[in-house]
């Protein structure tokens, strides 16, 4: 089950937002409701599931609606129509009471500006959660405490926030909405407002700490590359609406329109593709078979180097043709014969942070698994290939955005 | 012009009174027992407590809150008025200060809280503040001698009619000021409208707040040489007697009197709610 499942969630800012949903049912757009009937549609129609543990990030430009959205999903702002579920509770049309009860126990929230409290030191502004849950005094500073452990800020409990550089509060930020153990985290542009070199800091902060909390965090943002960075998956929105929905490599390498295609256009895809995406399958061989086993081998793919592998594909070691070739005259086993001192990378190493090795390298990268397990490898025309927009998307994991139908 | 005829706008007040004075034993002579009682309770206490610790304790509180500079003023200041003679009708002025500043806090501070809240509500207020404020003092000081006879009462009446609205619109504006997102805060981790009102938006708003508390002083204090014209005691009072006179030595004392202790109260109200954020 997802973690928080939004269905066709929309928000109509007006008077009479009956009339324009009626509108909206009818397939107007967003200008033609605007221009009839002076309302404005700020979310339309959105549907999304955030799975339990997963960074999902809502990509858009300014005004369209991604800060609403994220207000909708804990009811700062209400939604018009739609559902939200969150641990298969719909909060839609819940009252006021329980609602304070998922806000205080399920989630937790950082703002753009910090919205930290000046006249309280650090440690009462991150006790602010347990303390409107009156948790008593000794427990929450306990809990406050472990939570500025978490965010490297524990000298600083005493200060008052204006005392504080921007990204130290937003680890004031952070750590508020983290001392309740809330499940998910709503994380409003939470580091748009920090200079650039802090933002990365903190973007790398945020991932270390996800390796250990696990929760599930939706996040804001405006910035194609944080959103590359963090999310394990990526809602692009314009004018309202979810346009794509997808990995990130995903939406780099098969953009759903135009818009989304002038977006990440701009990116680095080498910061975005990992080296599953651009690998080729690997040929090998055991090392029980002789050298001209391996030489045929070699001529019948094509390639002057093999992987040598165990019958659980464990890698040993690599030979290469003219190796083959000699020991065909000496009758020296593939063992004796190869590489075992090679370059080997995990899946998910972005391809940037290979290229240093490609450059003084005259074999092939094997990317291996866990165990050991070769699973492909690189070779320097595949990252090109990638970088240009080749990459392997395996089918299943191809951008869905969520058609009506899906609920049911 | 005379299409219209005069409208009976003074006869309607004056019915309104009348109606009004009929239910005087309900509707205002507990309000006058209450508020009697706060004057002469404040008035006996500063005047009970010797005049040289007194100036001590707050000599005291003006180094504490406002400074070196404000502490010698406060202790020579309220020196020269007990050198002067006029320590008892200072303490007679400051309990109606007082109590004036007491009533209109406890009015003005739950009534801005609501402004703040409800636009409509504000829109009502509005006015009704506007009119407190530039009503001459004399036109609300007839129907309240009706009501209250003469005395202190009608002085505090007429010092709370003329210092509430800085405090109810000062007490608005704090809360509006908060910054949305710092609302939205409390809203998401869960905070009730109560723990939001006394966690977020009064802290926040503390400053303006009582800045609003000062000004209600000031104006209270500024108002004791009208509460003095209908029987009010205090340094008014003698203001009142040497205008009657041509009195100009005795006029100036009592106006000093009334300067220094507006000087002094200023600087203990405006500094209060800074200090303990300069750490």
């Amino acid at each position: 089950m997802p973690k928080m499942k939004v269905y066709q969630l929309t928000k109509v800012f007006g008077k009479q937002p009956e009339l324009a949903l009626k509108l909206l049912a009818e397939g107007r757009t967003k200008e033609q409701i605007y221009k009839q009937t002076g309302q404005s549609i700020g979310v339309n129609q959105v549907s999304f599931e955030v799975e339990e543990g997963e960074i999902f990030v809502i990509m858009g430009l300014s005004g369209s609606g991604k800060s609403t959205l994220i207000r909708l999903c804990n009811r700062l702002i209400d939604p018009t129509s739609g559902s939200i579920e969150i641990d298969g509770e719909e909060i839609v049309d819940m009252k006021a009471s329980a609602l304070r009860e998922v806000r205080r126990k399920k989630l937790g929230m950082v703002f753009q500006n910090f919205a930290l409290f000046p006249q309280r030191t650090v440690r009462e502004n991150v006790e602010f959660g347990l303390e409107i849950q009156q948790v008593p005094p000794g427990l929450r500073q306990e809990k406050a405490r472990e939570a500025l452990a978490l965010v490297g800020l524990t000298e600083w409990e005493n200060a008052y926030p204006d005392q504080l550089s921007g990204g130290m509060r937003q680890r004031v930020g952070l750590a508020r909405a983290l001392a309740n153990n809330p499940d998910i985290l709503l994380m409003d542009e939470a580091f748009s407002a920090l200079d650039p070199l802090i933002r990365k800091d903190m973007q790398d902060e945020l991932l270390e700490l996800q390796m250990t909390m696990k929760k599930t965090i939706l996040f804001i943002t405006h910035d194609l590359h944080e959103a590359l960075r963090l999310g394990d998956r990526i809602a692009f929105m314009k004018d309202g609406q979810i346009i794509q929905i997808g990995r990130p490599e995903e939406i780099m390498a098969d953009p759903a329109d135009e818009f989304v295609r002038k977006f990440v256009e701009d990116a680095d895809l080498s910061r975005v593709l990992v080296a599953e995406n651009v690998m080729k399958r690997a040929e090998a061989i055991t090392p029980d078979k002789g050298a001209r086993v391996a030489l045929q081998l070699m001529m019948d793919n094509g390639v002057s180097s093999l992987y040598v592998v165990d019958k659980k594909r464990t890698l040993l070691g690599l030979i290469t043709a003219y190796d083959v070739s000699l020991a065909i005259g000496t009758g020296d086993s593939l063992e004796t014969i190869m590489k075992t001192d090679l370059p080997t990378v995990s899946p998910d190493a972005r391809l940037h942070s290979l290229f240093p090795m490609m450059a003084d390298l005259h074999v092939p990268i094997a990317v291996v698994g866990e165990q050991q397990r070769l699973l492909g490898v690189i070779v320097k025309g595949a990252v090109l290939g990638g970088l240009v927009g080749k990459v392997n998307v395996q089918e299943h994991q191809r951008a869905e955005v969520m058609s009506d139908g899906r609920r049911a | 012009m005379d299409v219209v005829p005069k409208l009976p706008i003074g006869e309607w007040m004056e019915g309104f009174v009348e109606v009004l004075g009929q239910y005087k034993g309900v509707l205002f002579d507990p309000v006058s027992i209450v508020i009697s009682t706060m004057v002469t309770y404040c008035s006996t206490v500063l005047a009970e407590i010797p005049s040289l610790i007194l100036i001590l304790l707050l000599g005291a509180a003006a180094w504490v809150f406002a400074g070196r500079a404000s502490m010698v003023f406060t202790v020579v200041g309220l020196s020269l008025i007990h050198n002067l003679g006029y320590w008892d009708e200072t303490m007679e002025t400051l309990g109606l200060v007082l109590t004036a500043t007491m009533i209109s806090i406890a009015i003005g501070i739950p009534v801005g809280i609501l402004c703040a809240r409800y636009d409509t509500f504000r829109n009502l207020v509005t006015p009704i503040l506007d009119l407190m404020q530039t009503m001459p003092a004399f036109v609300y000081l007839i129907p309240a001698i009706f009501f209250f006879g003469l005395g202190e009462v009608p002085g505090v009446i007429a010092s709370v009619i003329f210092a509430l609205p800085p405090i109810v619109r000062l007490t608005n504006l704090g809360i509006r000021q908060v910054p949305a997102e710092m609302e939205e805060a409390a809203d998401a981790f869960g905070a009730t409208g109560w723990q939001k009102l006394v966690k977020v938006q009064l802290p926040y708003a503390k400053s303006t707040i009582l800045a609003g508390v000062n000004q209600c002083i000031m104006l209270a204090l500024s108002m004791v040489v009208i509460a003095a014209m209908i029987g009010a005691k205090g340094l008014g009072a003698d203001v009142y007697r040497a205008v009657s006179q041509v009195d100009i030595g005795r006029g100036f004392e009592a106006g000093l009197s009334i300067v220094i202790i507006a000087i002094v109260l200023d600087r203990l109200t405006q500094h209060a709610g800074k200090k303990e954020r300069n750490i």
